[in-house]
């Protein structure tokens, strides 16, 4: 049965890892279970790893990875009769990724014997729509971006709204005993059913971005996930394998962890303010937290998310070892790009304008380029060529233009013709559609539901 | 005694960890966490690491640069806008998880490596 509703003391919440796919012992997932957890909280996605993940509506994890961990923790949920929530499924929570984790989840239920309801909460939203709030005054930029243009919206593959903790809060109170959501905040899916409980908002919301890196907040990120039992006053961070600590620098630390300001964070529903927040350790690997506040906003906004094509890519890559070149590597490589420009325009008739090309130098400044603290010479030269252009075929037919200088080129004062150090035949990849994140705007919305859409398994919950 | 004089050494020599990534796709964040106090105190002061420092190593605008100084856990840290958009054709650094460098070898002037400044354990 879903839990009740009726007012608890305490609320436990059992993150296996950071992301569903990354893998846990076993055995982390039976000392949480027997900590007596009300949900199993885990994060499916991020944009971390860029727009490729939302722009294709593919997955970053692979189908095995997911399903085994996927296994243990339906078994978990079953066992202990408290609903699992996975969000932003399928990396970036495309209602692709949405269905494919649920494709996983139905055949490990049937192999199992399993009979949970499953609630998808879709997340992706449509252009048409979001451009009528644009034209009602709704959506607005955060920061470092500007107003929205229309276009920007006709020109993403695909768009996802951020979740709060509301869509969960109303399928878990539909019955539902397994979520598997669009696009949401790290921290909702934590957050969800302690608030439901009537755990107060500011430990909650705390606790939910600690536990939302799984071991992160450990002293050994490595050794798994994290168990966080909430009450009245605050809450408690352990984690799941008794080898581990949580000590209040490496709880207070994970605060830093991927945010622009370590001391507030908008949610939809408000904003979590920790600078009062206390860390006092309760023994040697649990830290007790109080003082955390949240702040509830005027106006209830949803995040955007969205990506489109800028191009297709071909990439080649050579090296060079021959230390007279080495020590010359920029002017050899200034020369390239002059060459290889005039031979693109000379064969293909194409312009700088009609395409984009970029020269990377590993081992030289690759990575830091002009900001690079360290000039020294390097012993060997990577040579990336990177083309983007509007077509497949335009980008590698640039870089088979580029193909024999990348293998020949001499700098003009030398006196033969140097061969340098394809690794792979052909040497060129296709790397196929190029996509950028062009949305970092909310939409102001009247209820946190609306842009979201739940599907069930079965209308009706266990009798 | 070297018979040379040695560089001055860097903000890395007194910290544990530095650190970046992203924060979201349109933001880097970096993280210094100090060994000690006394390592905090060079990290954290103003006259030595401030928002034109960073503007200036990192070709930023130093308007857009945010500094917090967290004593409680002797770390500093510092976030702005991307410079280039995440894995658009010049974006060389996907998860930013490389552009602590020049800020861990900023050298740190008028503060040699005492013992005071070394690591506990």
């Amino acid at each position: 049965m879903p839990p009740s509703t009726e007012a608890a003391a305490r609320v436990g919440i059992l993150t296996p890892s950071g992301m569903l796919g990354a893998g846990f012992a076993p055995e982390t997932i039976d000392y949480g279970l027997a900590l007596g957890p009300d949900v199993i909280a885990i994060d499916g996605g991020s944009t971390d790893s860029g727009p490729h993940y939302l722009g294709a509506g593919v997955a970053k994890t692979t189908a095995s990875a997911v399903s085994r961990d996927l296994r243990l923790l339906l078994r978990a949920a079953a066992t202990a009769d408290i609903p699992l929530i996975v969000g932003s499924c399928g990396t970036s929570g495309t209602d692709s990724g949405v269905d494919w984790v649920a494709g996983i989840a139905d055949q490990i239920m049937a192999e199992e014997g399993l009979d949970l309801k499953i609630a998808r909460i879709y997340s992706e939203q449509d252009a048409g729509f979001l451009k009528k709030e644009l034209d009602a005054g709704r959506v607005h930029p955060l920061a470092p971006h500007g107003p929205l243009a229309p276009e920007t919206l006709d020109s993403c593959t695909h768009i996802v709204g951020m979740m709060g903790h509301e869509p969960f809060v109303e399928a878990i109170q539909a019955g539902a005993q397994v979520i598997l959501a669009g696009r949401a905040t790290d921290t909702a899916l934590a957050a969800a059913v302690p608030l439901m409980l009537g755990m107060p908002a500011g430990p909650t919301w705390h606790a939910a971005k600690i536990v939302e890196c799984g071991g992160q907040c450990t002293t050994d990120p490595r050794a798994g996930g994290v168990f966080a039992t909430i009450d009245h006053n605050g809450f408690v961070i352990e984690p799941l394998d008794p080898a581990n600590a949580c000590t209040p620098i490496s709880v207070a630390a994970h605060m830093l962890y991927e945010t622009a300001n370590p001391y507030r964070m908008r949610e939809p529903a408000g904003t979590l303010d920790v600078s009062d927040a206390t860390y006092a350790p309760l023994d040697e690997r649990r830290v007790r937290v109080e003082g955390s506040r949240f702040e509830p906003a005027e106006q209830h906004t949803i995040k955007l998310e969205g990506a489109r094509v800028t191009g297709y890519e071909t990439l080649s890559f050579s090296g060079i070892r021959d230390p007279y070149i080495v020590a010359n590597i920029d002017r050899w490589a200034a020369l390239l790009r002059n060459i290889v420009t005039e031979r693109i325009n000379q064969t293909l008739k194409l312009t700088d304008d009609d395409y984009g090309l970029d020269i990377r130098l590993y081992g030289h400044n690759a990575i830091l380029q002009d900001i690079d603290p360290d000039p020294s010479t390097a012993r060997e030269v990577g040579v990336m060529l990177l083309v983007n252009a509007p077509s497949q075929a335009t980008a590698t037919a640039i870089a088979k233009v580029a193909n024999p200088l990348m293998l020949h080129l001499p700098l003009p004062e030398m006196h033969y013709l140097p061969s340098f150090a394809f690794a792979t035949s052909p040497a060129e990849t296709e790397r196929g559609p190029a996509y950028e994140f062009v949305l970092n705007h909310v939409v102001d919305v009247e209820s946190a539901t609306g842009m979201f859409r739940t599907h069930y398994s079965r209308e009706v919950s266990r009798a | 005694m070297p018979e040379h004089p040695t560089p001055a050494p860097q903000l890395s020599d007194y910290a544990i960890e530095i650190r970046s990534k992203n924060a979201g796709p349109f933001w880097v964040t970096m993280e210094t966490f100090m060994k000690d106090s006394a390592g905090y105190a060079i990290a954290a002061d103003d006259s030595f690491l401030n928002e034109q420092v960073i503007a200036d190593l990192y070709r930023v605008d130093a308007t857009q640069v945010q500094i917090f100084r967290i004593p409680a856990l002797n770390a500093v840290k510092i976030s702005f806008p991307r410079p280039v958009t995440q894995a658009s054709l010049r974006d060389r650094d996907i998860h930013a998880g490389q552009h602590h460098v020049p800020l861990a070898c900023l050298r740190v002037p008028h503060h040699p490596l005492t013992d005071e400044a070394q690591p506990v354990s």
